[in-house]
């Protein structure tokens, strides 16, 4: 083999290794990004506009219920596969006037043996609602345990603002109870994207 | 080096092995080629299999043929396939017949690497194969509803099929992979004496830059996909909310692939269309090197511009806006190439041969799918579009005369080449307009059934939309037929037909017609001087 072909293969085999290491490199950047992508929502708040400012501003209680308007709110209710309870609401779907308090109920029965605790995550759809419907007295407040084939009621006392932007006429709620362990509570305020530590599923 | 590299060629290996050794153990740049586009033409069939299947359900309301598991499943495969299993294995099937001829070198700089990204894919379609297979069978799980994004947390839920696809896409990247290190190597370091990167080919430059592009994004989806799968069975919580993961963190995953990914598919095309222009309008490529500059702009604002795909996660207005500007920016880029091929043929004398017919409508077509892009980019219109069959009709529009339809003028453009015989002409021109024409009685109509409100992905409908949906599965099953044709084409001239010349169109440019049509099975072993 002459000196221009061990040449050309010495070169090839540089190419080669030097594009085999921007390819591992990309293989780091993809996990690289699940640290850099929370701290870059967390420095620039560009993750969710649901979690902007207007959302730790406090929702001034309305005066007058305002008697003329009509908002339709629906319930929607989800369970973590960790956690082996049953959640459902009573209310589906209820018509409330903005500035009135409503109080409704949910159910929840743990399908197992043991005692179990779990929290609900509530959230708002269309977000653009979120800062306009306030939770007086909320289940998802504190952490709720059940002993084993236990059977709850679990209340909400709610009211939407007459501050509520004409253009949403109906508004969803929605809970997903999560499994958790029985000495952390989630901070509402932090939203669900802080890490938090739950029990895995077994 | 060149009478070295002969007395090499002659010592081993002087003419094609027989048998089926020839084609598993091959590292000849021409029999891989061969078997890449083969490979490619089997996917588009099944690929094809599934879409009709689709609209033959959407054919009528209610549900008819598949239940929704089974549809959203074809689906699926239907993206999957035709992504991975057809347009990339067949561009790379040009790639590896053509690059080397072009650029006047013996082979790829890498040919057991070659055979080993070849051989790589069926194994990958066996794979993706048995995800759609298993769920048949008791204790299979569900079907892959999620659609080809699989986005968690659904993606989570589903049963082993799952765990199939995340290793078909796994196998899928590392092939393509492979093939784009050795095509940039062999672009880099074997083209002949005198060629300068600025007097390579267009085609060549289009697979370099798409070869970048495949190294930097597919290992980042195959980092996604592997964390899918840690989530799915390592109790990781990547994605899930309730461990402190985001699902949202795998769709920017994802779409930093994905949408590079559309330039993937688009580029070698491009690439093709600078070619089969200029010899059919016996003029030379208008604006060499603003093709080349616009096409790396492409791909450079192509890598920054993914999150376009999920306005509706609810993403801050800075973040949106950027997205927006970005996206909309990749118009004018792409706008030039559009502007330089019609200047091209401008004043040309031109002809309309199959390639010829193939390349004019995409520069009508692509064009289009363009322009609802444009519509799509604008934030507060594309809330309103999001997940509705406009955006069906948009993609389609792009890709396939964007990627396919550059892949069929490729096709016809070289087969005389590859198979020493002239294709049919008439049938060219048949197999043209069946598949142009089925192709737009099938997409146009679904831009107006997204407009009205019809969402994508849904195997039943509202009854308002029955008209449209029936000119459009009308038009599929025209569509899909007709690349019977195509079939029936590439047989009849691998078998024979009237014998092509070395130049096989006479306003051809290029090294590879300096070669006999079909070239020996070792070409360019003393490399040509380029003046």
């Amino acid at each position: 083999m002459s000196k221009a072909v061990t040449e050309n293969r010495s070169k090839n085999r540089r190419t080669t290794l030097l594009l085999s290491g921007v390819v591992v490199l990309m293989f780091g950047f993809g996990f690289a990004m699940v640290p850099l992508y929370n701290l870059f929502c967390q420095i620039t708040g560009t993750q969710s506009l649901s979690q902007r400012s207007e959302i730790g501003r406090v929702v001034a209680l309305s005066d007058g219920v305002d008697k003329s308007r009509w908002v339709t709110v629906k319930f929607d209710t989800t369970v973590h596969p960790n956690l082996p309870w049953a959640f459902n609401a009573l209310t589906h779907k209820m018509r409330v006037h903005p500035g009135e308090t409503y109080e409704v109920n949910f159910t929840a029965q743990n399908r197992s043996n043991e005692t179990v605790t779990g929290q609900a995550i509530p959230s708002v759809a269309p977000w653009q609602a979120t800062p306009y419907f306030s939770k007086m007295d909320c289940f998802c407040f504190n952490k709720q345990t059940l002993s084993g084939t236990e059977k709850a009621d679990m209340p909400l006392r709610f009211m939407v603002s007459t501050d509520l932007p004409e253009e949403i006429h109906s508004l969803t709620l929605s809970y997903s109870f999560m499994r958790l362990k029985e000495t952390e509570t989630i901070d509402e305020k932090q939203g669900i994207s802080k890490r938090i530590a739950v029990n895995g599923v077994e | 080096m060149s009478t070295t590299t002969l007395t090499h060629d002659e010592a081993h290996h002087h003419e094609a092995p027989k048998g089926w050794r020839r084609w598993l153990f091959s590292t000849n740049h021409k029999d891989i080629g061969t078997l890449y586009l083969l490979f490619a033409l089997i996917m588009l069939f099944v690929g094809g299999a599934s879409a009709m299947l689709i609209r033959m359900e959407l054919f009528q309301p209610g549900i008819q043929l598949l239940d929704p598991d089974l549809y959203n499943n074809l689906v699926t495969n239907h993206a999957l396939i035709m992504i991975f299993g057809a347009v990339m294995p067949a561009a790379a099937g040009l790639a590896n017949w053509m690059i080397p001829m072009m650029i006047g070198a013996p082979d790829m700089a890498l040919p057991r690497m070659n055979n080993l990204s070849f051989w790589i894919l069926p194994a990958a379609a066996t794979m993706l194969l048995l995800s759609f297979v298993v769920p048949f069978f008791p204790g299979g799980g569900t079907q892959i509803n999620t659609g080809w994004t699989i986005y968690p947390p659904l993606s989570v839920q589903v049963g082993m099929s799952m765990d199939f696809l995340i290793f078909a896409i796994h196998l899928l990247g590392i092939s393509s992979v492979l093939a784009s290190i050795n095509i940039i190597v062999t672009l880099l370091n074997m083209r002949a004496p005198g060629m300068k990167m600025l007097k390579m080919p267009m085609f060549c430059w289009t697979w370099l830059v798409t070869a970048f592009l495949l190294i930097l994004v597919v290992p980042v989806l195959a980092g996604g996909v592997t964390m899918l799968l840690f989530d799915r069975h390592f109790g990781t919580s990547f994605f899930d909310a309730a461990g402190g993961g985001d699902p949202v963190l795998f769709q920017h995953l994802f779409w930093f692939f994905g949408h590079p990914e559309v330039y993937i598919l688009l580029l070698p095309s491009i690439g093709v269309l600078s070619h089969v222009i200029p010899a059919f309008s016996r003029k030379p490529l208008f604006g060499y090197n603003s093709m080349v500059g616009a096409m790396i702009a492409v791909a450079t604002i192509g890598m920054v511009v993914w999150a376009h795909h999920q306005y509706t996660i609810g993403m801050s207005l800075g973040a949106v806006t950027y997205f927006m500007i970005g996206t909309i920016l990749i118009s004018i880029p792409v706008g030039l190439m559009i502007f330089n091929f019609i200047a091209t043929m401008w004043r040309g004398a031109m002809t309309f041969e199959t390639p010829m017919l193939f390349a004019v409508g995409i520069v009508l077509m692509f064009t289009f799918g363009g322009l609802s892009g444009v519509m799509l980019a604008v934030v507060p219109a594309d809330m309103q579009y999001h997940d509705s069959m406009f955006v069906v009709a948009h993609f389609h529009y792009v890709l396939m005369p964007g990627a396919v339809f550059g892949l069929f003028a490729g096709v016809f453009y070289w087969l005389p080449k590859w198979t020493g015989h002239m294709y049919d002409e008439k049938l060219g021109k048949l197999f043209f307009w069946t598949n142009v024409i089925g192709f737009n009685i099938t997409f146009f109509p679904q831009h107006f059934l997204g407009l009205a409100g019809m969402p994508r992905r849904i195997v039943d409908y509202n009854v308002m939309f029955t008209e449209f949906n029936v000119i459009s599965s009308v038009g599929a099953m025209i569509f899909g037929l007709s690349h019977l044709l195509l079939l029936y084409i590439v047989i009849k001239t691998i078998r024979g037909g009237k014998k092509a010349e070395s130049r096989a169109w006479e306003g051809a440019k290029g090294l590879e017609w300096e070669l006999d049509s079909p070239p020996a099975f070792h070409t360019w072993t003393v490399a040509p001087q380029i003046k």
